[in-house]
């Protein structure tokens, strides 16, 4: 009984201090990061158009695209394909996504497509690509916009992040901001 | 591909380089000796006084397990009540629905043995309130339990001979303000500047570049997520959990939160020397669990790097491994790392989807839950691993022809007993759940449940059985990720797996508890030339051996019905 008794006062401080006022303490300082601990976002012209870390989806061939997504870019949720490697069904979605890939990119050859563009990432929500899969883009892009290719990949290389410190982790491209350039280029 | 293995690299190795320190500073707060930290005490003492404890109380192990219990039966009722009505209370800014009760008994279970298997959704499961007052909650006080639990064992070991295993409530307290609660701060506020989301707001609406609106999902969520990585918790703001850009946005912050998962467990191994001043007994422990943990991170780091044969098939390039189920911004290296760190200390958040990892690694996650103390979760896998002692104790004991004895008192039928129940419960209730789903799914596929049998499995064949054998072990680990692809929110998999959560996390706790509480009862023998000397290399091998025979005797058929076979299909 006096175990109860303690277990009830005993919970109530803890979910006070822990729930209560720990969350609170962290939105205190987070309201000094970058994006007032909102998530920051990408702005064009004033106009909210994405958030910086969550892909969105690109479809058009004027635009970079990002990789598949096991939700379609919605962000209201998250989630992967959970499809296992030897998955028969799976492995013809893979196939079918190579497919589109060349019909849309003539000239594209299969080698040059990376396997990150025909597979589904982790969050469906997934904000980059490599470098590799921005440069298999280039040509399509430039055609469709009528711009050099050179000019498209030199911006490209200006939007490749490196690993940190440049030692650890990959490289990257984030496709909303390189879009967002894109639209920018005249 | 060289920077994502030096990461690797990196990242582990700061790990232990960190808990070093980290272990020496909890044996010093618990031995009561000044710290840092000792800003806290006026708070500890308000909280004492109001909750009417006196934290020097002597506990013997029954008393110790007794006080525990209650609270632990309590935070259960109020959990389970408060997701069931959690769509009455406030702060649910997105209109989310009440958990159905059987959702609600296995959310409430989960959280509450430190597991966090989530069959929902965080974006449209769960209201700000119930993420903060239950999950949160949850996440600190369950660590804090194993903690104190871990730290009882420590106080069994020290003395030659005592009753008194600590007092519950001071142990529980001061593992929440002297460990969890500044360091969850410091990890909270390094994700909030990176970019998770911190402050109260509800989801947003934007229209992106190509004209689509959508909605994002927010909240108060880097609080939460640094716990639920410190407290080998896992259970994740979001639903794809630290795969989720908003809950782990770059490289960075997935240094930190890998090491977050592997920083307590491994102090609480070299806390163990310092408490007990037997330094040479933590380093071998430490150094049978990390064998086998880089052994598993290199065979994942391998698997994944190499990628998909059946992808290489179809003549694309695959330079950068198995992305299915991962994030660019990680890569498959680094997501091979946390697989395994994950598995290893029964955290259970993930940064790329099990289910999509390649079958080998796949079977190496499992065989690591099995395992269950490499490192182990907080607080309970020493436990997991004095049990193994306490075997290999035993074992040599028979081999040598001497009395068994651990820490200066004889380990005699009793204690045996209770060790080998632990075990066997462990392969039992793996065994038995997962026999059980595949019965219901080959024979009764049409049982009108909200996720019929038929389809549970998001994938065919080996990996099917996979998926459900991933389950039962990940429950009964008290890890809580999962292959997610299965159909988990029913009333079938929703009761099965609270059962085994409760059975596999309190037995274990109590079973170690007894045999440290009865032994340190017992007189004790000082050490002579006889003595088989536990703090020995040779012993630290024994162990292993034990460890590595009794998961193969036990799990090896499974492993091979799922994983081993899948790896064989598509060679």
């Amino acid at each position: 009984m006096k175990n109860f008794l303690i277990s009830i006062k005993l919970t109530l401080i803890l979910i006070v201090i822990c729930a209560g006022l720990y969350p609170l303490l962290v939105a205190g300082v987070g309201k000094m990061a970058r994006g007032g601990g909102k998530g920051e976002t990408v702005t064009v012209n004033g106009r909210v158009v994405g958030y910086a870390n969550v892909g969105q989806k690109f479809t058009e061939d004027k635009y970079f695209w990002g990789r598949p997504s096991a939700v379609d870019y919605n962000a209201a949720g998250s989630a992967g394909s959970n499809k296992g490697p030897s998955n028969p069904d799976y492995l013809k979605t893979v196939q079918d996504r190579i497919d589109t890939f060349l019909v849309h990119n003539p000239g594209a050859r299969k080698e040059d497509i990376p396997s990150e563009m025909v597979t589904a990432s982790g969050s469906g929500l997934d904000p980059d690509i490599s470098p590799a899969s921005a440069y298999v883009q280039v040509k399509r892009v430039a055609t469709v916009r009528r711009l050099s290719e050179e000019r498209l990949r030199s911006l490209v290389d200006a939007h490749i992040e490196k690993p940190l410190l440049g030692m650890f982790g990959p490289s990257k491209v984030n496709v909303l901001k390189l879009n967002v350039a894109l639209d920018e280029l005249k | 591909m060289n920077t994502e293995l030096f990461g690797v690299v990196i990242i582990f190795l700061f790990s232990v380089l960190l808990a070093f320190p980290l272990g020496k500073y909890i044996a010093r707060v618990f031995k009561g000796e000044r710290t840092i930290t000792d800003f806290m005490s006026p708070l500890e003492r308000l909280i004492f006084r109001l909750g009417g404890i006196n934290p020097a109380d002597p506990m013997n192990w029954k008393q110790f397990l007794k006080a525990m219990l209650s609270i632990n039966l309590l935070w259960f009722v109020y959990a389970f009540f408060a997701l069931i009505f959690q769509d009455k209370l406030p702060m649910n800014p997105d209109g989310n629905a009440g958990q159905t009760p059987d959702l609600a008994f296995n959310t409430a279970i989960s959280f509450l043995v430190n597991c966090n298997l989530q069959h929902y959704s965080g974006e449209s499961g769960l209201t700000y309130f119930t993420q903060l007052f239950v999950v949160t909650f949850l996440q600190f006080v369950s660590a804090a339990t194993g903690i104190a639990a871990v730290v009882a064992l420590y106080n069994g070991l020290r003395e030659k001979t005592t009753n008194n295993l600590g007092n519950f409530w001071n142990l529980l307290v001061k593992s929440t303000t002297r460990i969890l609660l500044p360091l969850s701060l410091v990890v909270g506020i390094v994700l909030a500047f990176n970019g998770t989301p911190a402050s109260y707001d509800g989801k947003d609406t934007i229209t992106t570049l190509q004209g689509d609106t959508v909605q994002v999902s927010r909240g108060p969520a880097a609080g939460m997520i640094a716990i639920k990585q410190l407290g080998t918790n896992g259970g994740g703001w979001f639903g794809a959990n630290s795969a989720h850009p908003l809950e782990n946005p770059n490289y960075f912050t997935n240094i930190i939160e890998t090491i977050a998962i592997i920083l307590i467990p491994i102090a609480l191994v070299f806390a163990l020397g310092f408490y007990i001043n037997r330094k040479k007994l933590a380093y071998v422990i430490f150094g049978v669990m990390t064998f086998l943990c880089v052994l598993f991170i290199g065979l994942n780091v391998y698997f994944e790097t190499k990628g998909n044969p059946e992808i290489d098939k179809m003549g694309i390039a695959q330079h950068i491994g198995n992305m299915e189920g991962k994030e660019v911004r990680f890569g498959s290296a680094a997501t091979a790392l946390w697989s395994v760190v994950t598995t290893s200390t029964s955290n259970g958040s993930v940064n790329g989807m099990h289910d999509s990892l390649m079958p080998l690694s796949g079977g190496v996650v499992l065989l690591d839950m099995m395992i269950n103390a490499l490192y182990g979760g907080v607080g309970v896998g020493l436990l997991n691993y004095y049990i193994f002692i306490i075997i290999a104790v035993f074992i040599s004991g028979l081999m040598v022809g001497r009395t068994p004895e651990f820490m200066g008192h004889k380990v005699e039928a009793r204690e045996v007993k209770i060790a080998t129940l632990v075990w066997l419960l462990t392969a039992f209730l793996v065994k038995a759940g997962t026999a059980l789903a595949a019965y219901m799914v080959a024979h009764h596929p049409d049982v009108a449940w909200a996720v019929k049998p038929s389809a549970w499995l998001n994938n065919p064949s080996y990996h099917g059985f996979s998926e459900m054998l991933y389950e039962f072990t990940s429950a009964n680990a008290n890890n809580g990720s999962g292959f997610e692809g299965l159909g988990d929110n029913n009333i079938f998999w929703n009761v099965t797996t609270g059962i085994v959560l409760i059975l596999a996390r309190f037995i274990p706790i109590i079973g170690p508890l007894a045999i440290v509480g009865l032994l340190a009862n017992k007189k004790f023998i000082p050490e002579s030339s006889g003595t088989l000397r536990t703090d020995s290399i040779t012993f630290g091998a024994m162990t292993l051996a034990v460890i590595v025979i009794v998961n193969a005797l036990s799990f090896f058929p499974a492993l091979a019905l799922g994983p081993l076979a899948e790896y064989f299909s598509i060679k």
